[in-house]
């Protein structure tokens, strides 16, 4: 043994020194990949160092989720619904993380437990929101419902409420850009995203100016729908829907009183971002 | 020094005698001009500049009169919504097409350019080569493209291509001569200088850089070593060329790279659809959607333009 030890002694071990901390930077979320904002502006948020996004990292969020959003549509819903299952069990891994970032335990419990709930819904909404009509004449009538398209989303400031507009949205084929005032638990929510085989440009998350970000997104002719639950200003969202209205974007407005998230969402956030395609099929040939 | 220039001696003293191209700093000169920032007034001016340069092409198996139709009325007015928008430089065609688009285009200043001399490769006798550019002229072409013989350059038969493209600029007759370098075949910057300064002695009014049928199409410091050798080529022999980057090129941002590069490189006197051309299709949608977002304030989406 002391021969050994001996054998040894040439070895230096590590000083015992204090770490130098390791300091984050919470960047954006855009095509799968995690860049700075195209302006390079950051700004503070309770010491941590955030991207600061502008309305061309808007752009060029919007040009990922349009160019996502065929391959996602096309995949089937099983596949959808997988993806959204590993979304929450990878949410599930890193709980302690956004507890860490102030999340509340029951709010982070519920938001995994929402991402479940969405991803049952994904080969089921066709069946509870299509729907076989009966015609009077020699043919069957389908209703079915497809994704709107790209859908532009205000998220709410709270964790819960940022899961419970992004779920929906996808989870109907759509792909989204997500405004948000959040940034911490959003990007950190956008790590579990990026590892949960979410194809890259379905989600993407930017941060910081929601207010200044929201009117270019609003009056974009290659956004489809827009979702204000996170605009608290009525000024504000009067004006987001004066500039949608000029692409007859489909809007979805929260009422006055807000939407509370811990209670269980129903059907209405999925439906509101799908369109109806009637099929009218001739029979008995 | 002159067009007579044709012993394969001398030619081959003459090339192999230009400056080699430093290939890192002609990239790095490419990437530093290419981060420019061009913006509101300057941006506007710009991007018209650029739907004017282009030549509107489809070079498709697939291509029907019905489709080219539809381009050349695109290129007679890009954008159906704006009248201040203006048309472009010339509609590209096969030799086929062309009296389709005579058609639509007869007296209206657009250009009718099309490819020639058994496009893409090349790789066909002279004889077939000189039928396929006369027939393109005598059906109403003002613009031919042909293609080099990439094989007789690379064995160093730079008689034969010298030949070859004095041969079509004969069989031309007044449409101009674009010749087609098809840079990503020729493998070096000096060769793609020696090859610009070979179609230039030979008579061409325009050299451009690719067909768009390989991978490796127009890129920034070829178009850079390209604009040096006109430049130059101007000031030994007091006569201009015309240089057009042709395939990849796809967005706005591409296209006043390659703006500032004329500019900094060969100067104003470039920056001119009679000498700077970018053969490109679906670059003209994203110069619409860039024009329509500068004069309606808003980001302007593919869903609003033609396809084709």
């Amino acid at each position: 043994m002391a021969v050994k030890a001996a054998a040894t002694a040439w070895r230096r071990t590590l000083p015992e020194t204090t770490r130098l901390s390791v300091r984050k930077t919470y960047k954006l979320f855009i095509g799968g990949k995690f860049p700075r904002s195209e302006s390079g502006r950051t700004y503070l948020v309770d010491g941590d160092n955030v991207a600061l996004a502008s309305r061309k990292d808007a752009r060029d969020a919007v040009v990922a989720a349009r160019k996502a959003q065929p391959g996602w549509a096309g995949a089937t819903a099983y596949n959808r619904g997988q993806v959204l299952y590993r979304i929450a069990e990878m949410l599930e891994a890193r709980r302690e993380e956004f507890i860490a970032r102030g999340v509340s335990e029951p709010e982070v419990n519920a938001a995994v437990d929402r991402w479940v709930w969405y991803a049952g819904w994904s080969d089921k909404i066709a069946q509870v929101h299509g729907s076989v009509n009966p015609v009077a004449g020699p043919y069957f009538n389908i209703s079915a419902p497809e994704p709107t398209g790209v859908v532009a989303v205000v998220a709410p400031e709270s964790f819960l409420g940022l899961v419970s507009v992004i779920a929906p949205a996808i989870v109907t084929s759509n792909t989204v850009v997500v405004l948000t005032g959040l940034p911490q638990a959003a990007i950190t929510l956008a790590e579990v995203i990026a590892t949960s085989d979410v194809p890259a440009g379905v989600i993407n998350i930017l941060t910081g100016d929601a207010a200044g970000n929201a009117p270019w997104l609003a009056s974009h002719d290659d956004v489809n729908a827009l979702d204000l639950t996170g605009v608290t200003n009525p000024e504000l969202a009067t004006e987001l829907e004066r500039g949608a209205a000029g692409s007859l974007k489909r809007v979805l407005r929260p009422p006055a009183e807000g939407i509370d998230s811990a209670a269980e969402p129903g059907l209405q956030p999925m439906t509101a971002l799908l369109e109806t395609k009637t099929v009218w099929h001739p029979k008995g040939f | 020094m002159t067009a007579t220039t044709t012993s394969r001696h001398d030619l081959r003293s003459l090339l192999h005698g230009l400056p080699g191209v430093d290939k890192v700093g002609v990239e790095a000169r490419a990437a530093a001009l290419g981060t420019r920032s061009v913006k509101s007034t300057a941006k506007a001016a710009a991007i018209d500049l650029a739907i004017r340069m282009v030549d509107l092409t489809t070079l498709e198996g697939a291509d029907t009169p019905g489709k080219v139709r539809a381009l050349s009325a695109k290129a007679l007015r890009p954008d159906p919504a704006d009248a201040s928008c203006p048309p472009v430089a010339a509609v590209c065609v096969y030799p086929a097409m062309v009296p389709v688009a005579a058609q639509v285009l007869a007296g209206s200043g657009v250009h009718l350019a099309s490819v020639a001399t058994a496009f893409p490769s090349g790789q066909a006798p002279l004889e077939v080569k000189l039928a396929d550019t006369r027939g393109a002229v005598a059906a109403g072409a003002d613009e031919i493209d042909m293609v080099i013989s990439r094989g007789a350059f690379l064995a160093g038969r730079y008689d034969l291509v010298f030949d070859e493209i004095v041969a079509v600029k004969q069989a031309c007759g007044d449409a101009h001569l674009k010749v087609i370098l098809e840079t990503g075949e020729l493998a070096t910057y000096d060769n793609v200088r020696r090859a610009s300064w070979l179609a230039m002695l030979a008579g061409a009014d325009f050299i451009k850089t690719s067909t768009g049928k390989v991978p490796l199409a127009a890129t920034l410091p070829v178009t850079l070593v390209m604009l040096e050798a006109v430049r130059d080529f101007r000031a030994r022999t007091g006569r201009q060329v015309g240089v057009k980057p042709a395939g990849g090129i796809k967005t706005t941002k591409d296209a006043i790279k390659y703006l500032v590069l004329i500019n900094e490189t060969a100067g104003d006197d470039w920056l001119h659809p009679d000498w700077f051309r970018f053969g490109a299709s679906s670059l003209l949608n994203d110069l619409l959607m860039q024009r329509t977002k500068l004069t309606t304030g808003h980001y302007a989406g593919p869903d609003y333009f033609t396809l084709d």
